[in-house]
């Protein structure tokens, strides 16, 4: 078909503001990582946008390599992620089963127990005093324990098995197995892909929280890599980065660029791997509304 | 003869209860470890809250602290900052909201007149992407950038403002807070959109061009219509939930300078309860919050049910 030039102009007028938004998309990244391979006198003075590094200079990527808090970071979150991970999705599924169970009398009951919970919560300082009053305060479970299910994910769960057609379990049932059983062996190889979505949103939860382990741990030793970012980026108090040959107190620029590269990095070259599963994953929940 | 029947109905029906629980015993099993997560972790503090009537000493516990009943929201209400902080909550609100919510619409739409399949899908990709950075990450970026000696303060010299550490100046934080969060989401909230533009039957758009009407015009007259019930359930969600303006980017962003224009009433929540540990004061002022909250999600869904077809519950 021959485009028209209103078309032709619309066309040209729609490409270019696509490359504008690539470019505000990108751009920041491109600057943090030319920034972290410049000198920092070079950053410090520099003008505007930069598109090269200024002047060339390594240093900063030796300090944060040597720095035991980043190492010390990412191995507490690894912890944390798998661990939390796996007792979220078996605790998830386990409430969503039972609430895809057909005819329980009691399953209406347990549903609105489990739903109230998306429009009420005590707020933070009740459940910091539940979390205290257990003695998970600077323990790895205070991270974990409070988020053990989301409501949310348990609602897309509980859509996906019931979305199983009960014959599927019938002979299963004859043979006498455990509605255990049935779960495990029919139920959640049938749910693969939003099993898959799950594991991301939950994955991503815990790769992106800060919040509760800066309230909950003082031993900085269990520190998850977001709050060891934080102490770097924002308040600028992670005293291991300062090291007495550049004479600052500061930390320096290139080295807080550096940080943010080496922490983002593994997200970036995961990320299109990632991208189809949460495209999936936005319609799963959608689905629900 | 009535008495006897009614005592036989209530204990039949106990034996209904009873005889379910007997039988499906074993499912019932599968869920006691989510229940206890649920009492422990969301009803626990739900009733913990009620240290927001009381003047919570930790060595008497909860039940043992004295109720002072409404002091606590009195003194919220009585304080100057109040005000400050409500306004404020408000005010990011409905900004994130007017700037934040017609983003993805319109980049969902262009998107979708774009006739590369290629070019689409890396543009696509490449908006998505700051979705996937941490907050921490992109608060840093932020704080680097808007320093003194940062690209963007140099921008804003540039057009006529002055040269200093933008996020000092209690103006610029709400500007600064919304775009960084277009920037962040615009991309990922298209998603939604971009679903529902691919659902519209392609004939109409044949029909449209048959009819000789331009790009602009099948935008207008197929595009949009065609996304409408989409926008409008979004549209709930997001005005229902416009004045929970979320604590954590406000509290890696902001600094004592800019309390004026930056501190929301979640954010005073967290200062007050976690950091100068007025535990019951700081319940009292987050029960407030989450009334609010609740009223608008409510208010919201109940417009929507009498005006369209869409509604939440």
């Amino acid at each position: 078909m021959k485009m028209t030039t209103d078309e032709k102009v619309f066309s040209v007028i729609n490409t270019i503001f696509m490359l504008f938004i690539i470019f505000i998309t990108l751009y920041p990244f491109w600057y943090v990582i030319m920034a972290s391979f410049s000198d920092n006198s070079a950053v410090l003075t520099n003008q505007g946008l930069m598109f090269w590094p200024q002047g060339f200079n390594l240093n900063s990527y030796a300090k944060v390599l040597k720095n035991n808090m980043i190492y010390t970071g990412y191995s507490n979150t690894l912890i944390i992620l798998l661990l939390g991970t796996v007792l979220n999705l078996i605790m998830t599924a386990l409430g969503a089963f039972v609430l895809s169970r057909r005819n329980l009398h009691l399953k209406k009951l347990l549903m609105i127990i489990v739903v109230v919970t998306m429009y009420f919560d005590g707020g933070i300082v009740p459940l910091y005093l539940v979390v205290k009053n257990l003695g998970l305060i600077n323990t790895r479970w205070a991270l974990i324990l409070p988020g053990l299910i989301s409501t949310y994910n348990l609602v897309i769960l509980r859509t996906a098995f019931e979305s199983i057609p009960a014959s599927l379990e019938e002979s299963a049932k004859i043979d006498g197995a455990s509605p255990f059983k049935i779960l495990w062996s029919i139920i959640l190889p049938l749910s693969k892909p939003t099993i898959a979505v799950l594991v991301l949103y939950y994955g991503v939860g815990y790769w992106n929280s800060w919040f509760g382990a800066m309230i909950y741990l003082k031993d900085r030793n269990l520190y998850p890599l977001q709050l060891v970012l934080r102490e770097i980026l924002i308040s600028g108090t992670n005293t291991d980065m300062v090291s007495g040959a550049d004479s600052q107190v500061q930390i320096s620029e290139t080295l807080k660029y550096a940080v943010i590269v080496v922490s983002t990095l593994p997200i970036l070259c995961i990320y299109p791997f990632l991208q189809r599963f949460f495209e999936k994953g936005i319609m799963v929940g959608a689905v629900k509304e | 003869m009535k008495s006897d029947k009614k005592k036989n109905k209530g204990r039949l029906s106990d034996n209904k209860y009873i005889k379910d629980i007997v039988q499906n015993r074993e499912v019932y099993i599968l869920f006691i470890p989510v229940l206890v997560y649920y009492i422990v972790f969301k009803y626990l503090p739900m009733t913990g809250a009620m240290i927001a009537f009381k003047d919570y000493i930790p060595s008497q516990g909860i039940l043992g602290s004295p109720w002072v009943g409404f002091k606590h929201f009195e003194r919220f209400f009585t304080s100057p900052r109040a005000m400050l902080v409500i306004r404020n909550t408000f005010k990011i609100g409905i900004a994130n909201m007017i700037f934040g919510f017609p983003m993805p619409i319109i980049i969902a739409v262009l998107f979708n007149e774009i006739r590369n399949k290629y070019f689409k899908k890396m543009v696509q990709s490449v908006s998505y992407l700051p979705h996937f950075i941490s907050l921490v990450v992109v608060c840093g970026m932020i704080r680097q950038f808007t320093s003194e000696d940062g690209f963007i303060s140099y921008i804003v010299a540039m057009l006529g403002g002055e040269r200093q550490t933008l996020l000092n100046v209690p103006e610029y934080f709400l500007p600064i807070h919304v775009i960084s969060g277009i920037w962040k989401e615009m991309g990922w909230s298209s998603i939604v959109y971009i679903a529902a533009i691919s659902g519209i039957n392609a004939e109409l758009y044949e029909a449209a061009r048959v009819d000789g009407a331009s790009r602009i015009r099948q935008i207008w007259s197929v595009t949009l219509p065609g996304i409408l019930p989409t926008i409008i359930v979004m549209l709930i969600l997001r005005v229902g939930s416009i004045i929970s303006v979320g604590y954590e980017k406000i509290i890696l962003l902001y600094n004592p300078v800019i309390y004026n224009t930056s501190d929301v009433i979640s954010t005073y929540v967290y200062r007050t309860g976690l950091q100068q540990f007025e535990y019951s004061f700081s319940t009292a002022v987050g029960l407030f919050n989450s009334a609010i909250n609740f009223v608008f999600l409510f208010a919201t869904n109940m417009l929507s049910r009498k005006f369209s077809d869409t509604s939440l519950w």
